[in-house]
């Protein structure tokens, strides 16, 4: 009997900033992890890494990652993927110097 | 300092155009990911957790006013205004744009430096005590030496695909204060009937497997070095394990040959080599060391200093901590801390690294080390300007009075940076440096060496910790294991695992019961945390550690 697939979404950093990116339904590729395409099927899970490494011009990298579903979209579920999402704890960068920029008014 | 000629010059300015047009060639898809990986490790580029990390080698820690202050200005050009040096005296950049990195690389070599061989399975950054050409208790120093290695094993055709990194590490000193044990091939100074040679130690390194160097030749002849040194990587090059990744550092091969037969191999090789090595080594190591005259000296009055001890409690006490003894008694070697409590360990910002460009420049005879242990060293500055150096440190933050205490934490970049990691490190050396800096118990509990590694590869040199703190990743959830009584001196030694690991949270306060036991146990305030540990082993400290099996026993 196969184990039950645990969601997933596809991963990567982009090719020219290094930054953390994720895989959408609508074939973008996004910065932030609740924008991600949520993979509750292995097969399907299959294809769309497949298709993201087909994307060297773009991404490198591509893995999946483990998720589950949340309020506003995929959440993640291990903390490295947590942190992925963020940036560093010692400085507001990455991501979260981004998100903080964006709430400016 | 060694300055490039035209050949070096020449070398690394064709290295840059070949990687500038390997990135043009990733970018518009001439090259695959899998084809560029290596080309861009060669040149000291990684992809990590969230940005690309461009590590730059510092060859024996040695930096000029002119070279720091490049790094300054890359630092604020090209990343995000500040640099972290490492425990292989490199400096790594967290956040640069891949189409920027060429570029990066072209501003280093206009001040001779490069990232080349700071990654991949080849001879890495060769190491050396920071203390060299300047420390009391020095034999000679070793720099020329490490800069002979540097241009000897740069672009090495035998050796550029090792089945594995090899890390050398030299020290003219007794006192090892380059972890020479911990390394690939350490090489110590020594003198045999007046003659200057080294014992070579061969087959260390920290990592999943940690294992102290052995003694592979009591002493090599100086002249023998080159020659002797790439016997040891030819027979290690054939022998060392390819097929399995976590065998094929030289310490398995050295074990799973044996000691006596790897030798017999390596001395059979070194006959071979020998008579090929006619001089032109030893030539070119007279040249380099003309590069490494020291600097002359002043004379003068040291009153000045003397003065500021007895009137100004704050400069005593960083004095206390951050001064070293200089082989001319009225020089110090003064030690700037990177690790303000709080702060991340070895970071500098761009402002930090220009105020320490301009002590080098104003105090210090233009020379900056930077250490293993992530700080940087004015190597000679004279008594009478230390007061006016500490009031400027003290103006960028760069004051901290702390060298050798619990809060000078070596750390890793761990999971705030690295994609290897298991766990974060560098929160974990925050917290602990504030605990014990809030508690105002550093200077009481004395010197102690504190290191912490994300993962088993063991950047953080955990193993050779008084106290070492790994972080893992257990069950999904950050956990830290501590080892006690290790030791990276020339009394080195692998700690020993206390037992099951602590929850982020809880660390912190796992160290301060440690450190308490310590205080309640030593038999007077000048035996130092270490000898305790060695005096009574590790029982009291692992009551301290988990009470709660304590009275389970008691119960």
């Amino acid at each position: 009997m196969s184990r039950q697939f645990t969601p997933k979404v596809v991963t990567a950093n982009a090719l020219l900033e290094g930054d953390v990116v994720y895989l959408t339904a609508d074939d973008r590729w996004s910065r932030h992890h609740h924008e991600a395409e949520l993979l509750e099927d292995e097969a399907h899970a299959e294809i769309r890494l497949l298709h993201a490494q087909g994307q060297p011009d773009r991404v490198v990298g591509a893995y999946l990652a483990e998720a589950r579903a949340g309020a506003a979209g995929p959440e993640p579920v291990h903390f490295r993927e947590a942190f992925r999402t963020r940036g560093p704890s010692n400085y507001p960068h990455g991501k979260q110097e981004e998100g903080a920029a964006s709430r400016r008014p | 300092m060694y300055r490039y000629d035209e050949f070096d010059e020449t070398f690394v300015r064709n290295r840059v155009a070949q990687f500038r047009a390997q990135v043009e060639r990733r970018i518009d898809g001439g090259l695959t990911e899998d084809e560029f990986k290596p080309l861009r490790l060669m040149n000291g580029l990684y992809l990590q957790l969230h940005a690309y990390m461009l590590r730059v080698a510092i060859p024996y820690g040695t930096l000029d006013s002119r070279k720091m202050r490049q790094l300054a200005m890359i630092a604020e050009r090209w990343d995000k205004g500040y640099g972290h040096f490492t425990t292989r005296q490199n400096i790594q950049f967290n956040w640069p744009r891949l189409r920027d990195v060429p570029d990066m690389l072209d501003a280093l070599a206009d001040v001779g430096m490069h990232a080349i061989q700071t990654s991949g399975n080849c001879v890495r950054n060769v190491t050396a005590d920071h203390f060299a050409g300047a420390a009391a208790d020095e034999i000679a120093d070793p720099r020329p030496v490490a800069e002979l290695l540097r241009q000897w094993s740069t672009d090495h055709p035998e050796f550029q695909f090792l089945p594995r990194k090899f890390k050398i590490a030299i020290t003219g000193s007794p006192n090892d204060r380059a972890v020479t044990r911990a390394h690939d091939i350490g090489l110590r100074m020594v003198e045999r009937d007046g003659a200057p040679g080294f014992e070579v130690v061969a087959g260390g390194g920290l990592g999943r497997t940690p294992v102290l160097g052995q003694v592979i030749r009591d002493f090599l002849p100086r002249a023998d070095l080159l020659p002797y040194v790439e016997a040891i990587l030819s027979v290690y090059n054939e022998l060392g394990r390819r097929d399995n990744k976590y065998k094929a550092r030289i310490k398995i091969t050295v074990q799973e040959t044996g000691l006596e037969a790897f030798r017999a191999l390596v001395e059979a090789r070194f006959a071979e080599l020998r008579g090929e090595w006619e001089g032109a080594d030893q030539a070119w190591l007279a040249r380099i060391e003309a590069d490494f005259a020291p600097p002359s000296l002043r004379r003068g009055s040291t009153a000045p200093y003397e003065d500021a001890r007895a009137g100004d409690p704050v400069f005593r006490a960083w004095s206390d901590t951050n001064l070293t003894a200089h082989r001319d008694p009225d020089h110090a070697i003064v030690t700037i801390s990177l690790k303000a409590h709080g702060e991340t360990p070895g970071d500098a910002t761009t402002e930090q690294m220009r105020v320490m460009a301009d002590l080098a420049e104003a105090y210090g005879h233009d020379e900056l080390r930077i250490s293993h242990e992530q700080n940087v060293i004015l190597p000679h500055v004279h008594k009478a300007d230390l007061p006016r150096v500490h009031a400027v440190l003290k103006s960028a933050g760069l004051a901290t009075a702390n060298v050798g205490l619990i809060s000078d934490i070596i750390a890793c970049p761990g999971m705030d940076y690295c994609a290897l990691a298991t766990a974060r490190s560098i929160p974990v050396a925050q917290a602990i440096a504030a605990r014990f800096d809030e508690l105002k118990l550093e200077h009481d509990i004395g010197p102690i060496k504190l290191k912490i590694s994300g993962c088993i590869n063991a950047c953080g040199h955990h193993h050779v910790g008084h106290i070492g703190i790994l972080g893992l990743d257990r069950a999904g959830v950050e956990n830290y294991q501590i080892t006690l009584g290790g030791d990276g001196t020339e009394t080195a030694a692998i700690g020993t695992r206390a037992g099951k690991g602590f929850a982020y949270d809880e660390i912190v306060d796992a160290i301060e019961r440690l450190i308490h036991a310590y205080l309640a146990h030593r038999d007077s305030a000048e035996e130092t945390f270490i000898d305790t540990y060695r005096r009574l082993g590790p029982a009291p400290f692992k009551a301290a550690l988990y009470p709660e099996e304590a009275d389970r026993h008691a119960a």
